[in-house]
């Protein structure tokens, strides 16, 4: 994967998942592809247009606070971005977008700008910043995620295990 | 091996002792989705093709965040629950039967040292109840509702001993609004909180709730209290299930410590756009606003609309607010109007708004305009919550919003002590 950068340029840390996707949104829009068309909106209005499929969405501390919405990484799949990619995410978000099949990227932030051009290798734990030059170790990620990441998210680890398995 | 509440909670549910930073699959007692959530749960759960609940007595599912309904988006999702809800034999709170979270504490389907889930972010509230209780997506959810289990990352605790006599229009909402502030939004992220401290013993349930509540803006997993006997008398009043009370032992490890003397506190204010923007209200008394909100999941009981009817009785809202009072629950809005407290309000200028979330996600019940300002007694104001990005929202206690109404600017309610002793 070697795509493009995105910062939201005013909020740098505690993205929460109303700012992901409003309220207003989320109940009356169940198309996930609908829906993405409004991500960001209320804190960027434009930011949606400048992402492409495979784009990398960059952030600070804790992205993904706030509201349990699964909308939230449900529209952020839907808009085709590769990853998030930030220092850290607050836990319901990490698990709806783990459950979902959407890739979590945690390590530092700080030498990613907006435009950037990223390479993620998850099989090495590095993320490469091909603007500067720079490899970015990853966090690694539990034995757990890595298992229902593999199967493209928790229904398709659920339906093809019969069920949670072992002592997780 | 000496535990913390959460890691107890979780090892008699995962039948194995924990320690936080264990993974484990443990059993759930309860689980419930709202109408934000519930039709993604639908959705997942079927894409699972179990054909029914693992057990449809432990669940529920709660037509309250956008109820009733305002447009067709919204009631085609309310359609869908009722027959889901129908066609699996589970009970649904419909329109009129007020918030999840308040429903769940009052009808008597938990008791302590349960493990509750939910699909809403605030189901961390029952966490006064000595439950082990936390918000999850949707498909989190349907897995729990297809195999009553889930898997569940042991977290760390950190324990807040809370400690002084609070003054008169000082209250629980403004203690954990001074909590938030220096935890700030991510200081519990993916921790438990253990409250405790002679603040909290003193503390009704109704405080209690709106504290637990608000965990989650510090990204706690649950804020838990210990089962006095105040938790007891509440939950043998309501229960059928006898409570497996749940203390920690004493030399259990904390991640963290943190004391707060809470006896010369100033009621407290969240500003926009953050819930860990808090000022003393002196700070911003002042500021001019067009809507006060009380109710909520926070602070709509039947406790927080007497401190407003208190407040208001004889007086009037200023020209320029618009009062809104959201009961948390049908029980709720019974019991404030037996006792006078919807006729205090009514009189005074405020519109009560049927039992549920009201304004706060911002469908409904009190969108505000482009620049207009909000005081509200719910638990979020980032921008955007009340449905428009360029409005502002302050959060605070029914004293300061009540106080707040009747002046048309952000108050102090300490000038009400007297109404308030």
């Amino acid at each position: 994967m070697k795509n493009m950068a995105h910062r939201l340029l005013k909020i740098r840390n505690n993205v929460n998942t109303d700012y992901i996707i409003s309220g207003r949104y989320k109940f009356r829009i169940r198309d996930p592809k609908e829906l993405a068309k409004h991500l960001f909106e209320d804190i960027e209005k434009d930011f949606i247009k400048k992402l492409k499929k495979g784009d990398f969405l960059v952030s600070g501390e804790n992205f993904g606070c706030g509201s349990s919405r699964e909308q939230a990484p449900q529209a952020l799949k839907a808009a085709g971005i590769a990853a998030v990619v930030a220092k850290s995410f607050a836990r319901i978000f990490y698990r709806n977008a783990l459950n979902l099949g959407l890739c979590l990227v945690e390590c530092n932030t700080n030498y990613i700008d907006d435009g950037d051009e990223l390479e993620l290798d998850l099989g090495a734990n590095v993320l490469k910043n091909k603007s500067k030059g720079l490899n970015i170790t990853l966090k690694p990620v539990s034995p757990l995620a890595q298992m229902v990441l593999a199967e493209g998210g928790m229904i398709e680890y659920f339906k093809k295990h019969g069920g949670l398995i072992g002592g997780a | 091996m000496k535990q913390t509440i959460a890691e107890k909670i979780l090892s008699a549910h995962a039948g194995r002792e924990l320690k936080a930073g264990d993974t484990a699959i443990c059993d759930v007692d309860f689980c419930l989705g709202q109408d934000g959530t519930s039709s993604l749960i639908i959705e997942s759960f079927e894409k699972l093709g179990t054909s029914k609940p693992h057990n449809a007595s432990k669940f529920a599912m709660f037509i309250d965040h956008s109820a009733p309904s305002p447009n067709v988006g919204t009631s085609t999702i309310h359609k869908l629950m009722r027959s889901f809800a129908r066609k699996h034999s589970f009970k649904i709170y419909d329109v009129g039967c007020g918030i999840c979270h308040q429903l769940m504490v009052e009808d008597g389907a938990l008791t302590c040292g349960d493990l509750v889930l939910g699909a809403d972010s605030h189901t961390c509230t029952y966490g006064a109840l000595n439950i082990f209780s936390t918000g999850v997506g949707s498909t989190d959810l349907a897995i729990t509702l297809a195999s009553g289990k889930n898997w569940f990352r042991v977290p760390e605790t950190i324990k807040i001993i809370v400690s002084g006599k609070l003054a008169p229009g000082v209250y629980a909402k403004d203690v954990i609004l001074r909590i938030i502030k220096d935890m700030t939004s991510q200081g519990a992220n993916y921790k438990a909180l253990e409250y405790g401290g002679n603040t909290v013993d003193r503390l009704t349930l109704s405080g209690r709730f709106t504290m637990a509540n608000m965990s989650v803006e510090m990204g706690a997993k649950c804020g838990i209290f210990e089962a006095d006997k105040k938790v007891l008398d509440w939950i043998k009043a309501r229960s059928k299930s006898k409570p497996r009370q749940v203390t920690a032992d004493e030399k259990a490890v904390y991640t963290d410590v943190k004391e707060y003397d809470v006896s010369s506190l100033s009621p407290q204010v969240s500003m926009p756009h953050e819930v860990d923007n808090v000022a003393p209200v002196e700070e911003v008394a002042g500021t001019p606003i067009d809507e006060a909100f009380i109710g909520t999941c926070t602070n709509g009981r039947t406790e927080d609309l007497a401190v407003a009817a208190k407040i208001l009785k004889n007086k009037k809202v200023h020209p320029g607010v618009k009062l809104l009072i959201g009961p948390a629950s049908k029980q709720v809005f019974l019991e404030a109007a037996k006792k006078g407290y919807i006729d205090v309000l009514v009189k005074a200028g405020a519109a009560v708004l049927g039992p549920g979330c009201g304004p706060c996600v911002g469908t409904h019940n009190g969108v505000l305009a482009d620049g207009e300002k909000a005081i509200s007694t719910a638990n979020r104001n980032f921008q955007g919550r009340m449905g428009n990005p360029s409005a502002e929202i302050f959060l605070a206690s029914p004293a300061t919003v009540a106080c707040s109404a009747i002046e048309g600017k952000i108050s102090d309610p300490r000038a009400f002590s007297k109404r308030l002793k």
